[in-house]
């Protein structure tokens, strides 16, 4: 990856901004693998799709954004659902489908949508998210709101149409959203190389849409964060969208189902080498970072994770009587009268 | 009160709903500069400019999806798709994402988007170009669906449309854009979910939609002749579906007819025969009878066409089958 940006030669953000970009990673990461733990202990059911290793482009991107800004992801979201300020324990209870789920248990895992928190959905049909983010900013632009949307998706979502149609549209509109290409190098089961046209399965395609090419280390959360505090900035200077490649790597399979076994040992032994946050806490204790500060971060989070965990399982199931509430804005389901 | 063609309704109906909330939008191909491909949207983008009247790329995913965001974020977009057929070229937008969002957030996304599209054969375009699709939109949980037959019901219909916080799809048959009706002045609006009698009778109820409305009534003018008085319901809105006054109509009649433009099965006629012989069986006393096109895509030369289409004749055959 010669050449993506590295953290050499960027302005990076003070300390405490940094701090608290290490905190989300942290609990992005806690959360994950206690959602992994509580899945494999049949408590979850149905699919997941976790975050673990690719926390940085959430934390760096989240740290960038102001609290009425749109974020829209996929069904791998929990942590970008998580980091945009989602209560955890009403992530947790979605998860293990309780009534005071985010989405009353009638999302799950791969729909989390905190819209209070500008959590605008987790969406599983892939590359569908990306015309209803240009939409959002659509609609940012056209009120005269300050907003700007965020758009993650995968590198397997260049190649379905969506993408094309909605770069282009925010392109030739000049709309204020960010898409965001979480490339970590696989589809499902499929190595993106393998399938794709171009190398580079969003940079290389941003010039047919008049955009600059930005390719970066998706794994080094203050390169990431400096992309997003500049994106996003351009978008809400009404320059136009970005289309961001951030290079990273997903710890584990592509869903619960799936052990990742067509991946060569050394790659993930080389990825493991590059997890973004034990890197990002070196960094941070050589920029003075107070080692009891960190520690008590990590501390935090657990604690943050175990009680929303408690709570979650302690929580009802959802009242049968709920299954026909919500479909239409008066509350109910009714087709007829 | 001015006499409309169907398509200048649509226009009408349009500007009297930006004027009223400036959160209305208007979006599709070739809808502002040109003014629509059936000339459906003339005048608009001079009237409200640029920015609220907008045309798009080819994509159709684009504009739907895009009018879902733009609702998520305090709009209240109207999309036109040029033509029904397309629906297919979008349909995850429109059965996965808008239909579903609500639901799956428990409540927390509303969606009062608004789908304008041109439906249905009679034009000998061919079957990629005249399928009559309102029954797929129905088969969606979360799509609410209307289908006016006349400018005064388009003007009306479309504002309630627009007014619902929910999506709304607004099919519109294209053979009867160049229809004409008299429209009062002032504000119109209609509701949602409401069926009309367009033509009283006791004898026996054909329910009836969109183009096939001129039809059947003019085929109940024949049956008339023959001393049968039919009822001419006019569905209007499949989804809500006024089943009370479907149910309250075989009550009185004892015989119903569905006459319906689109493709044998799974149809709309078929929802309602199910929904009588389930709840007004005793009221019965004919078999019910569904006049469709045949199980086929439309074909383009006229004399083919004419014979896929329900025609007068049909109708009447249908009704006096129905009727024993
Ligand atoms: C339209 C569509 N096709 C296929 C799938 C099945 N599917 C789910 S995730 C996935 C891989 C997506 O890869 P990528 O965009 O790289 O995202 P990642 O899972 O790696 O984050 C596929 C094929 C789907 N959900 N939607
Ligand atoms: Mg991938």
């Amino acid at each position: 990856m010669s050449d993506t940006d590295t953290a050499e030669g960027t302005e990076v953000a003070d300390l405490e901004a940094r701090l608290s970009i290490y905190r989300m990673m942290q609990e992005g990461r806690l959360f994950e693998e206690r959602a992994r733990d509580l899945f494999l202990q049949g408590l979850v059911k149905g699919t997941s799709h976790l975050g673990i290793g690719q926390e940085a482009i959430a934390a760096g991107f989240a740290a960038a954004l102001e609290p009425d800004d749109l974020v829209f992801c996929t069904y791998r979201g929990h942590v970008h659902t998580l980091l945009r300020g989602a209560p955890m324990a009403a992530l947790m209870a979605e998860l293990l489908g309780r009534a005071t789920g985010i989405c009353g248990g009638k999302g799950g895992s791969m729909h989390l949508t905190d819209v209070s928190h500008g959590a605008m959905g987790s969406y599983a049909i892939v590359g569908a998210h990306m015309p209803i983010a240009a939409g959002a900013a659509w609609a940012a632009k056209a009120r005269g709101t300050d907003q700007v949307a965020v758009c993650f998706f995968g590198d397997g979502t260049t190649n379905i149409g969506t993408f094309h149609e909605a770069l282009n549209l925010a392109a030739v509109w000049a709309l204020p959203v960010v898409f965001v290409c979480e490339n970590n190098l696989y589809m499902e089961y499929t190595a993106i190389g393998d399938v794709t046209a171009v190398e580079h399965p969003a940079a290389d395609r941003a010039s047919a849409y008049g955009l600059e090419p930005i390719l970066i280390d998706g794994n080094d959360a203050d390169v990431v964060h400096t992309t997003a505090v500049r994106t996003v900035a351009r978008a809400r200077s009404g320059d136009g969208p970005s289309l961001v490649e951030a290079v990273t790597y997903r710890h584990g399979g592509h869903s619960r189902a799936d052990p990742g076994k067509y991946r060569p040992d050394e790659e993930v032994a080389e990825w493991l080498r590059r997890d973004p946050i034990p890197s990002y806490r070196e960094r941070l204790l050589a920029a003075g970072a107070d080692e009891g500060t960190l520690d008590a971060i990590d501390r935090d989070a657990l604690a943050a994770v175990d009680r929303a965990t408690e709570e979650a399982r302690e929580a009802p199931f959802p009242d049968p009587d709920t299954l026909e509430t919500e479909l239409w804005a008066d509350g109910g389901s009714a087709w007829r009268n | 009160m001015a006499e409309l063609t169907y398509r200048e309704a649509v226009a009408r109906g349009i500007a009297q709903e930006m004027e009223r909330d400036p959160s209305v939008f208007f979006i599709g191909e070739d809808v502002a500069a040109a003014g629509g491909v059936f000339k459906t949207t003339e005048g608009l983008l001079d009237r409200f400019g640029p920015d609220r009247v907008r045309d798009t790329p080819i994509s159709e995913q684009a504009i739907i999806g895009a009018a879902m965001g733009a609702a998520m974020n305090g709009l209240r977009p109207i999309a036109e798709l040029m033509f029904s057929d397309f629906f297919a070229v979008c349909w995850d937008m429109v059965a996965n994402q808008i239909a579903k969002a609500r639901y799956m957030t428990n409540g927390q996304v509303a969606l009062p988007i608004v789908i304008r599209t041109a439906n249905g054969g009679g034009a000998r375009f061919g079957a990629q170009h005249s399928q009559s699709v309102e029954t797929w939109m129905m088969a969606i949980p979360g799509l609410k669906v209307v289908v006016p037959s006349t400018p005064l019901d388009m003007i009306g219909l479309l504002a309630a449309a627009v007014r619902d916080p929910d999506p709304v799809v607004v099919v519109e048959p294209k053979v009867l854009y160049a229809s004409k009706g008299d429209v009062p002045d002032g504000e119109i609006v209609d509701e949602l979910g409401v069926a009309r009698a367009v033509r009283e009778g006791g004898d026996v109820t054909i329910c009836v939609l969109g183009a096939m409305v001129p039809k059947a009534l003019e085929a109940a003018g024949r049956l008339a002749d023959d001393g049968i008085d039919a009822e001419v319901l006019d569905v209007r809105s499949l989804v809500p579906l006024d089943v009370r006054a479907i149910a309250d109509s075989v009550e009185r009649t004892g015989h119903l007819v569905t006459v319906e433009e689109n493709p044998r099965l799974c149809g709309w006629g078929a929802e309602i025969a199910s929904i009588v012989a389930d709840e007004k069986f005793y009221a019965l006393d004919g078999p019910i009878v569904r006049v469709t096109t045949p199980h086929l895509p439309l074909p383009s030369a006229d004399v083919l066409e004419d014979a896929a289409i329900p025609s007068v004749d049909r109708i009447v055959e249908g009704t006096r089958r129905s009727l024993g």
